[in-house]
């Protein structure tokens, strides 16, 4: 199977399985406890921390152990307004769920939250965060690269903004971590959320980084674990191939960025030679791997099955969208319209990617787009179609 | 998540593409939710003696499609009337929960079809 949906998830490196398989089995120590076996877990998780600490330039102390990316970006932001006197949060329409429905929860609990719109790109206008901040602002959170169309957000600048205004800046880099240069210094950010199952560590384990001196609240309470701010025993297993991983991405980012860059262009020039199809996000600010398109007069859905049958894996967008039927608010934000949003498809690359798996989609993906259109309704336009239709009533009607 | 049933009508779909003259035309969905139908018909001594689709859509709206235009074959009009929604996913072997509605067209788009040549005739 050629696999192109790494977006979604990651397969766990082999590497990184050796090193977790000892914490799984006799190093089974509780990290809390004071005798050899328990301290031995101890130093492992720390490793990992300092490991993943030096992936984003941080300090070790400054990263927080999570369940993964959407509870680091919910400890995030509902941590960050629930200890702020401040009842305001900037972020953008286009940021993933696990940041909107927070949002959407804070705004229901007494929060005010401004969504700044995005170019077609997908692209958040500097001066218009800017705009946004009142005196009342606690929080400013837009994503690092956006997990649909790969668009890469311009966080350095709006973090200057922030520093200016001494607001906190909170960034989702679930995407962009160990794909390309994350500095938490250089960009000025406060909080960053970190998923491990992105950069080829396992499930169920991410990061939030919390520059020191952050003032938030823990939302999960017990035994005062990571620096009180999320209690509950740390999943060490899981902790020390995020480490491992988090190692391995640092070493291999800039060759794999590189590789990867090439694949996805030559993966972008052959989808576009299909007529009526284009690219969304940003034609360079993208990450190296994704490659995000759309097909007109046909449905992703029908593509992603009938792409799997031919021993490929990629995605329409979000992976938690195929839960439901809402076409995807970032392609509405970007100003696609709800029927073009349907005929979307996402490949995004990885390591075991080769120019080998690209030729293959490549030689299979016209064949699969004509075959659906030969089955579509609509041939050249959504409505003319159905004008030609209607006409063909009303003509018969005459007779 | 779908029945090898309706796999098998979504990759060999029967009676696909557009009818020249049909006695009769049903459309029914919308672009803007991603699904939509057209079913092509011709009779003959009050009997479906052919029928055509197109559709864009996902993988159960194209299953369901194929597999009511093979139901209605042959059929009379007031027995294609009466196919359901509930009769195209049985006969398909069920369908996701989150599909049964938008996706399966196909019934509702026969109707119309059948009352569109029904109208043409009374003229």
């Amino acid at each position: 199977m050629i696999y192109m949906d790494h977006a979604a998830t990651t397969p766990v490196d082999e590497r990184v399985v050796k090193a977790m398989l000892p914490y799984l089995s006799e190093k089974y120590g509780n990290p809390s406890s004071l005798y050899g076996l328990a301290q031995e877990a101890r130093k492992a998780m720390e490793d990992a921390r300092a490991k993943i600490a030096g992936l984003i330039n941080a300090k070790p102390e400054e990263i927080i152990f999570t369940s993964g990316g959407t509870e680091s970006d919910n400890l995030a932001l509902k941590g960050v307004a629930l200890a702020s006197k401040k009842k305001h949060i900037i972020t953008s329409s286009i940021e993933h769920h696990a940041v909107l429905k927070t949002c959407e929860w804070l705004e229901k609990h007494g929060f005010k939250v401004t969504y700044l719109p995005v170019d077609r790109y997908g692209l958040v206008k500097v001066e218009d965060v800017e705009k946004a901040i009142t005196k009342d602002t606690a929080l400013i959170s837009i994503m690092h690269a956006n997990n649909e169309i790969g668009t890469i957000e311009p966080v350095e600048e709006v973090g200057k903004i922030a520093e200016e205004h001494e607001i906190y800046f909170h960034t989702d880099a679930v995407q962009s971590v160990g794909k390309i240069p994350v500095d938490v210094e250089k960009m000025n950010i406060n909080l960053l959320s970190i998923s491990s199952h992105k950069i080829y560590g396992p499930k169920g384990v991410g990061a939030l980084y919390i520059r020191r001196g952050t003032r938030i609240e823990a939302l999960q309470h017990g035994g005062g674990h990571e620096r009180k701010l999320r209690s509950g025993t740390e999943n060490v297993s899981g902790i020390v191939g995020f480490g491992k991983a988090a190692e391995i991405a640092r070493q291999e980012m800039l060759s794999e960025t590189e590789r990867l860059s090439k694949l996805r262009d030559r993966l972008i020039e052959g989808a576009l030679k299909i007529e009526n199809s284009w690219l969304n996000g940003h034609p360079t600010k993208r990450l190296p791997n994704n490659a995000h398109l759309c097909f007109k007069f046909i449905e992703g859905e029908s593509l992603i099955l009938e792409l799997d049958f031919n021993g490929i894996a990629a995605g329409t967008g979000s992976a938690c969208s195929s839960r439901s039927l809402e076409p995807s608010h970032v392609l509405t934000a970007i100003g696609l319209r709800p029927e073009e949003t349907h005929g979307s498809l996402r490949f995004t690359l990885g390591r075991s990617n080769t120019d080998k798996d690209v030729e293959q989609v490549l030689s299979v993906l016209p064949g699969i787009v004509e075959r659906f259109r030969a089955i579509s309704p609509f041939k050249k336009d959504f409505r003319e179609y159905e004008s030609a239709l209607l006409k063909e009533h009303h003509s018969s009607g005459v007779d | 998540m779908y029945s090898d049933k309706l796999i098998e009508h979504f990759r060999n779909p029967k009676n696909m593409g557009r009818m020249e003259n049909p006695d009769g035309v049903g459309k029914a969905g919308n672009p803007v939710c991603g699904d939509v139908m057209y079913l092509y018909i011709k009779v003959k001594d009050n009997k479906i003696d052919d029928i055509k689709f197109e559709t864009f859509g996902c993988a159960a709206a194209i299953g369901t499609s194929s597999m009511i235009t093979e139901m209605a074959r042959g059929k009379t009009l007031e027995e294609a009337m009466k196919i359901s929604k509930q009769d195209v996913e049985g006969e398909l072997g069920g369908l996701p929960p989150i599909k049964r509605h938008c996706s399966n067209l196909a019934a509702d788009t026969l109707r119309k079809a059948i009352e569109d040549y029904l109208s043409k005739k009374k003229k």
